[in-house]
């Protein structure tokens, strides 16, 4: 038997956020929450975890960087170090200042794409991927909210969220 | 309202009275005379140095005549214009104990001059950090920012050291003028009668110019603090915006004077020190060192004073705010510091290059050392952001980056007056004590003058819920 999802819509975001704590609250299950646009306190309301993406990009920052310093000292200090225009490559911090652009930009640049990568990895986002989108509605001007079924009852549910403020409800199957 | 903790208050007097003790044992300890710098290296040095004594002393032996010793000290008070071939011909050996005395000569006026560097190091580091929320609390006021109006009078409290911490700078620049020290080089007429550079400066260069612009600086800041305080309080009692939008006005009037003067103000004060040499970002450079300093004085008096329960209006969104301003501030400062030091490093001009070299032999500690307490520790300190709500993460931050920006104006003004001279000992350190000591009394003292929280601001609502 295919379990099922009640899909609840809101008008507006003030609604959808006092109806996620008392959905909460009653201990039924929220799925997904779809949104035209961020609201504001909605992700501390559903309870979901903070995001690690600011890690990441500080990881891949560092990884930037080292990759700057061995390019750097391979190339001007220890493959071919020439005497360009009097520059000390005999060692790589006395002709670092010259380095520090480069560094401070492929630590830029690391941080940066990486990070943008990861979050598109993690939110499965790529070009030609089918869009989820319940209703084309939320995109523009509506709230929708996935609630699981489960074993609750239907009907004690479906007054629920009515309850909460729902203008429309509808019983999905959910594939 | 505020009342001033009597330990504050003592622990004030007594960093003012041991400071002043200090300083006095710095001026005194002081050498007046060759003869004093001979002393005093010679016992420093006894080991090291033992065997160019000797030869110094058999040199002086050999030297015919009893007097040329002397002659020659004074002979170096005007050396260019004496010591000519002339002499040299005559006492082959005398050439050489000429240099010695000449050498003398220049500790003797690096030493002479260090209670006064000290003196003025800390004198400036203090003031620059009132100056620096003065503009800071400007910017408050002409950005309309929802966030900062519950930490005006904190502000305000600070810049009331503006007024007579810009007073003692100006009477050390005065007694300068007077020449009761060499800190300036350029002051003195002997050096500018020998010097092209410094005769071509000298339109700009000039004591009574020179004292005038900085009463002119002065006068436009404290003057602006003022009124800009007094609106602040008379909004207290406001029934409309009409205070509030002239003080809008005024901020902005003073931002604009202020980037004027503050650019003039540091190639004056700190950029003559060493007249030969220039820079174009040397203003931005000074402001940020300035701003950054001002920024972190606000963020530890505001989290003392929320920990003594005085500011239960700020919350730790207002501590995150202020720690984020001391994280970019800092990369701001290191962006202007490498951008100084990388461009005249990479083009390496000799007349220009100089300033470095003398710092990176002379101070190498001191200059590297600077990275790691203005950029690094809190870089990787208040980078994250849970962090910055961590009070002690804050002040611990704040402390290091506040002495980093001690030892980065000490590195602005130290080589160009005490050469390599210098030492952090009691001069130093006993003039910060008396000025840190002047600072918190006067700013400690300035919180109790009005309550904690403004009125009538506009923006005080958002600013007491402020969350971030």
């Amino acid at each position: 038997m295919a379990s099922k999802v009640l899909h609840a819509i809101y008008q507006d975001d003030d609604l959808l956020l006092q109806a996620v704590k008392q959905i909460r609250e009653a201990r039924y299950h929220i799925g997904e929450i779809y949104c035209p646009f961020p609201v504001h306190g909605l992700d501390k309301a559903m309870g979901l975890a903070p995001t690690r993406l600011a890690i990441t990009a500080f990881l891949y920052g560092l990884v930037g960087l080292s990759v700057a310093v061995a390019m750097m000292n391979f190339i001007m200090i220890e493959d071919w170090p020439q005497d360009i225009g009097g520059k000390p490559s005999f060692s790589f911090l006395q002709n670092m200042p010259a380095f520090v652009p480069i560094m401070f930009e492929l630590t830029v640049f690391f941080a940066a794409h990486l990070m943008v990568i990861t979050f598109y990895m993690r939110s499965r986002l790529w070009p030609f991927k089918k869009a989820e989108n319940p209703d084309v509605r939320t995109t523009d001007d509506l709230f929708l909210m996935e609630v699981d079924a489960a074993n609750h009852n239907i009907d004690d549910l479906t007054r629920f969220l009515y309850d909460t403020g729902a203008s429309e409800i509808r019983l999905i199957d959910n594939k | 309202m505020y009342t001033l903790s009597s330990k504050i208050k003592l622990a004030a007097i007594i960093c003012m009275v041991v400071g002043a003790i200090g300083l006095v044992y710095g001026f005194i300890a002081a050498p007046d005379t060759v003869e004093d710098v001979e002393a005093m290296m010679a016992s420093e040095h006894h080991g090291e140095e033992h065997a160019t004594e000797e030869t110094h002393e058999v040199n002086v032996e050999q030297i015919p005549g009893g007097n040329t010793e002397v002659d020659n000290i004074e002979h170096t008070e005007d050396n260019e214009a004496h010591a000519t071939a002339a002499d040299h011909a005559e006492a082959g050996h005398g050439e050489e104990a000429s240099h010695d005395a000449e050498h003398m000569e220049h500790i003797l006026h690096q030493l002479q001059n260090k209670p006064w560097a000290a003196l003025y190091v800390a004198a400036f580091f203090f003031f620059m950090i009132s100056l620096g929320v003065l503009a800071f609390y400007a910017i408050q006021y002409a950005a309309q920012a929802g966030w900062s109006p519950v930490l005006f009078r904190v502000m305000e409290a600070i810049t009331a050291y503006v007024l007579p911490g810009g007073l003692i700078v100006f009477v050390i620049l005065v007694l300068s003028g007077l020449h009761l020290n060499h800190l300036f080089v350029w002051m003195d007429p002997e050096v500018v009668a020998h010097d092209e550079i410094i005769q071509n400066k000298t339109a700009y260069l000039n004591v009574p110019f020179f004292l005038i612009r900085a009463a002119i600086y002065l006068g436009g800041w404290a003057f602006f603090r003022h009124l800009i305080v007094k609106n602040s309080r008379k909004m207290d009692d406001a029934t409309d915006l009409s205070i509030f939008t002239k003080t809008f006005k005024l901020s902005a009037g003073f931002l604009v004077f202020f980037i004027v003067t503050e650019s003039m103000m540091s190639w004056d004060w700190i950029m003559s020190l060493d007249p030969h040499w220039f820079s174009t970002l040397f203003g931005w450079f000074v402001f940020a060192s300035m701003f950054v300093s001002g920024i972190t004085t606000i963020a530890i008096i505001s989290i003392y004073l929320k920990s003594r329960g005085y500011l239960e209006f700020v919350n730790n969104s207002h501590i995150h705010d202020l720690a984020k301003f001391m994280f970019g501030i800092s990369i701001f400062w290191t962006y202007l510091w490498f951008s100084q030091f990388m461009l005249i490093w990479y083009s390496n001009i000799p007349e220009e290059v100089v300033y470095f070299i003398q710092r990176m032999n002379d101070y190498p500690l001191l200059f590297w050392g600077m990275i790691i307490t203005n950029f690094l520790f809190p870089v990787l300190l208040l980078m994250n952001s849970d962090y910055k709500r961590v009070n002690w993460f804050v002040v611990m931050t704040g402390i290091v980056i506040l002495c980093g920006h001690y030892i980065n104006v000490y590195v602005l003004v130290m080589p160009a007056t005490v050469g390599e001279s210098w030492f952090i000992g009691v001069p130093e350190i006993s003039a910060v004590l008396l000025f840190g000591g002047l600072f918190s009394f006067i700013v400690f003292n300035a919180l109790t003058k009005a309550p904690l929280l403004v009125k009538g601001n506009p923006y005080l609502k958002e600013s007491k819920h402020y969350h971030y």
